[in-house]
């Protein structure tokens, strides 16, 4: 006798057919989404380092040495042009020194515009005219809680803003790097361009402050901001400006990007300062390029001899 | 799929295995060879992070996979991705611990100095090594949310991995174990948004890994819910009847 066992699955449980496919197709669809969702996270953050320190450049004539300089020694041609912020490059490190080498350098004009008598369109060849190059050996601090040790080349910002001879009303100065889309290969929206940074005038005028247009004694490459570029080495890496495209005299404090991104995280300072954190993550210590054990940050990168006396009276906890 | 189990546990596992390693030894090798860039040991922090977060999707995948392509061998490289999950993860959090919090400690130059010289660490130098990363670490999780979140998404799956085994299954129960497991869907928020909680302003990396995590989660959703609401009318002709 053939006894016929109940089946497990009640034929309640059994789901309709109609449903069952659309379900297919949904997750069908979903997958198919997630892979190749997944497939381009995957290509976008590729383990396979591209980094291409930047070619060595015409070298400068009649660089002098500063008593400015540290006697720290530099970090390497290749770290200090491989390992770059440069956003409108893209947002790795390394994409500066894989697509920096777009950017036309020459000829180059900045535009001098606000509160000063010499308005106008200024070559680089006029911005150089006049001027002794000097090496500045910095230390180089970002707001990353990273350092480097960098061998500028430069000139100080002060002269440059002599020649456009500002007037009492100019009070602080904005800057404003160069952007172009077809030169830049700026492929997210990470941030708004083209980028802002400003300084105090007393900041601006400065010996310290540089107008950086070398690097290791040759002509700046371009992932590093040439061909002129600001050098604040008490304040934190994003305040020098790269590629400098236009300069502005202004009465109040301009906008700078960072601020104006997240303005609870940087603010119109940025002076290097071991004892106000980043929101998010401490700036007590900091890796210097090359090494393991990580260093003790020095209040205003360690130029605070020459440059304290401009903060007295503020509360620098309030003004990051 | 047509594969025999031999295939699958004598073939295609160990290769399996074998890949995911991968992006470990490349790490070594990178690092060893100066093929990292000029901050290696960030870029070591990173990669094992964003590993832990690809296997973490990888391990949720499995099940919709498997419901989609019928291939129920699919359930077999579950354990085993979830461990890879826990293996990068745990990576990460040591990196973390000695790249980002070691490193920075007063104590460290004392034990470069001593492994320098050949010198075996004195009693003195542990003790207050080990008391002030405690310390340290203590004090960045409390203090950081995405070291907080970071960490608390490590913690989802350490009993996670200790209980991986046959004989965790046994002794938890099947309907238990299950229940324990299902901390791997926390895991999946928790990671994303660690990531996302860190990055400087592009967060188009940490919302793909989100929105892969959602679709993997999403997918568990419909799928429940679709059962449910075919089990209920099912049932319904029987007060008609």
């Amino acid at each position: 006798m053939l006894i016929k066992r109940a089946a497990d699955i009640r034929s309640s449980e059994i789901t309709d057919k109609k449903l069952y496919l659309n379900r297919r197709e949904f997750i069908g669809a979903a997958a198919a989404t997630t892979a190749a969702v997944a497939a381009g996270m995957v290509g976008s953050e590729s383990l396979v380092q591209a980094a291409t320190p930047a070619p060595h450049g015409r070298k400068l004539e009649n660089v002098k040495p500063s008593t400015f300089s540290t006697d720290e020694k530099p970090n390497k041609w290749e770290e200090i042009t491989t390992y770059n912020n440069y956003y409108e490059f893209g947002i790795d490190k390394d994409s500066p020194s894989m697509f920096a080498r777009n950017l036309k350098t020459e000829p180059w004009t900045v535009a001098i515009d606000g509160e000063c008598a010499k308005k106008g369109n200024m070559p680089l060849e006029d911005v150089l005219k006049g001027e002794t190059l000097e090496d500045r050996i910095y230390r180089h601090r970002c707001v990353e809680a990273w350092s480097m040790v960098i061998p500028w080349v430069g000139f100080p910002l002060a002269n440059l803003i002599k020649k456009c001879e500002p007037t009492s009303k100019a009070k602080f100065i904005e800057f404003t790097t160069f952007f172009d889309t077809k030169q830049m290969s700026a492929r997210t929206s990470a941030i708004r361009y083209p980028y802002v940074e400003g300084l105090r005038m007393d900041e601006a005028m400065h010996p310290l402050t540089i107008i950086a247009v070398g690097l290791y004694g040759e002509v700046i490459p371009n992932q590093d901001g040439a061909p002129m570029r600001l050098v604040v080495p008490w304040k934190y890496g994003f305040k020098h400006i790269k590629s400098i495209a236009k300069i502005k005299f202004v009465e109040k404090a301009p906008l700078n990007t960072w601020q104006d991104q997240a303005a609870n995280e940087y603010g119109f300072y940025a002076n290097v300062n071991p004892s106000v954190d980043h929101p998010r993550w401490s700036q007590a210590t900091e890796r210097r390029i090359g090494e393991f054990l990580r260093r003790k940050t020095i209040m205003f990168n360690g130029y605070g001899d020459q440059v304290a006396s401009l903060y007295t009276g503020m509360d620098l906890k309030r003004n990051y | 799929m047509k594969l025999s189990d031999r295939a699958v546990r004598f073939g295609l596992k160990p290769i399996v295995f074998l890949a995911s390693l991968g992006p470990f030894f490349y790490l070594v090798w990178a690092a060893l060879t100066g093929n990292l860039s000029a901050n290696p040991l960030s870029d070591l922090t990173n990669e094992t992070g964003v590993w832990t977060l690809r296997f973490v999707c990888i391990t949720l995948a499995i099940t919709p996979l498997r419901k989609l392509t019928g291939w129920n061998a699919l359930v077999k490289f579950r354990r085993m991705a979830g461990l890879y999950a826990f293996f990068y993860g745990t990576l990460h959090l040591l990196t973390y611990a000695i790249v980002d919090r070691f490193a920075g400690l007063d104590q460290a130059p004392g034990w470069v100095e001593a492994i320098g010289a050949g010198h075996v660490p004195g009693l003195t130098l542990v003790a207050s090594t080990v008391h002030g990363l405690t310390k340290s670490i203590g004090e960045d999780i409390y203090k950081r949310p995405f070291i907080t979140i970071g960490f608390a998404a490590w913690l989802t799956m350490l009993p996670l991995a200790i209980t991986s085994t046959a004989g965790w299954i046994r002794r938890l129960g099947g309907k238990r174990w299950n229940l324990l497991h299902r901390l791997v869907y926390l895991t999946g928020v928790l990671a994303p948004l660690h990531y996302w909680w860190l990055v400087k302003a592009d967060v188009n990396r940490p919302l793909t890994y989100a929105a892969v995590v959602a679709v993997l989660l999403g997918t568990r959703v419909l799928w429940n819910r679709s059962r449910r609401s075919v089990a209920v009318p099912a049932r319904a002709p029987a007060t008609h009847a």
